[in-house]
């Protein structure tokens, strides 16, 4: 299966490895959108759909947790499995981001195998 | 470069934080670069490192984790973490320092039982050139370790303000 996939990150860097990172883990992707915080990234949902959103927390702008809050208002982005990869990584932003409506959460730094452990089952629809 | 802040010395209360610095550092080049810290025999000349990345720290641990190398240094950090050539590597140089210093402030709050929740970061900063100090008001000492990336030295301090 080939995906569309929105990395969301204020680093272009960290958008570039996490970009490769979903290759490595073998996961195919057919186009990748990028944008540099959740007020790009919910423009880019305007006119785009997406299959996956890759989403860190600390941006400018709009960070990733009231990006992932204001995700149902958008047509585009409804049903759209958000996984959170962030430096944030306590049991305390893991809760809040699962509770905004994150489906996984990936702690930088990562490899491409956690990468894979967990987009991969969400692709494929298992919680 | 040079840094106003004194020295590790024996005494530092936080000396115990100096493995868990050193551990997240290696963790974040080998995760994110593929590539294995040493440590060199001498202590690199802070004359050599003019590219400095800076994460600020606030909440129960208040402070400054930077990294300083030399421009090259930084240059192959990023050619490393974007898979390029490193001839091919143009204005991410400082990106992907702060990005570097992001993760291993990250990584090392991680490991300080308590202060995951408790401490935040701010977004990475980065200062360029040759002639520059860092002087910090709190009378501290700092935590520092000197490692080598690729034969070349790079210095990792936090220095603890509260």
């Amino acid at each position: 299966m080939s995906i569309r996939a929105l990395i969301v990150d204020d680093s272009s860097v960290m958008r570039k490895i996490v970009d490769r990172s979903l290759r490595q883990a073998g996961i195919e992707i057919s186009q990748t959108f990028e944008a540099g915080n959740g007020a790009e990234a919910l423009t880019v949902l305007q006119d785009t759909r997406v299959d996956l959103i890759l989403c860190d927390i600390n941006m400018p702008v709009m960070d990733g947790l009231e990006f992932i809050k204001q995700l149902p208002t958008v047509e585009n982005a409804k049903g759209v499995p958000v996984v959170m990869i962030t430096t944030e990584g306590s049991e305390a932003h893991v809760v809040q981001a699962l509770a905004c409506g994150a489906r996984g959460y990936i702690r930088k730094p990562f490899t491409a195998d956690q990468v894979k452990e967990h987009g991969i089952p969400i692709l494929a629809g298992k919680p | 470069m040079t840094s106003g802040a004194q020295p590790f010395i024996s005494d530092n209360p936080h000396q115990a934080w100096l493995p868990m610095l050193e551990l997240s550092t290696q963790e974040v080049f080998e995760l994110m670069l593929a590539s294995h810290l040493t440590k060199p025999v001498t202590p690199a000349p802070e004359a050599a490192m003019n590219i400095t990345g800076m994460v600020g720290l606030a909440g129960q641990l208040c402070g400054v984790l930077s990294i300083a190398c030399d421009e090259k240094s930084a240059a192959l950090m990023a050619s490393k973490m974007l898979g390029i050539e490193l001839d091919k590597v143009g204005p991410e140089v400082a990106d992907a320092l702060g990005e570097v210093c992001n993760m291993v402030a990250g990584n090392f709050k991680n490991k300080i039982p308590g202060l995951g929740d408790g401490c935040l970061l701010s977004p990475p900063s980065v200062i360029t050139g040759n002639d520059y100090s860092i002087h910090s008001m709190a009378q501290t000492p700092s935590l520092e370790v000197g490692f080598l990336f690729e034969n070349m030295p790079i210095i990792v301090s936090v220095q603890v303000h509260s």
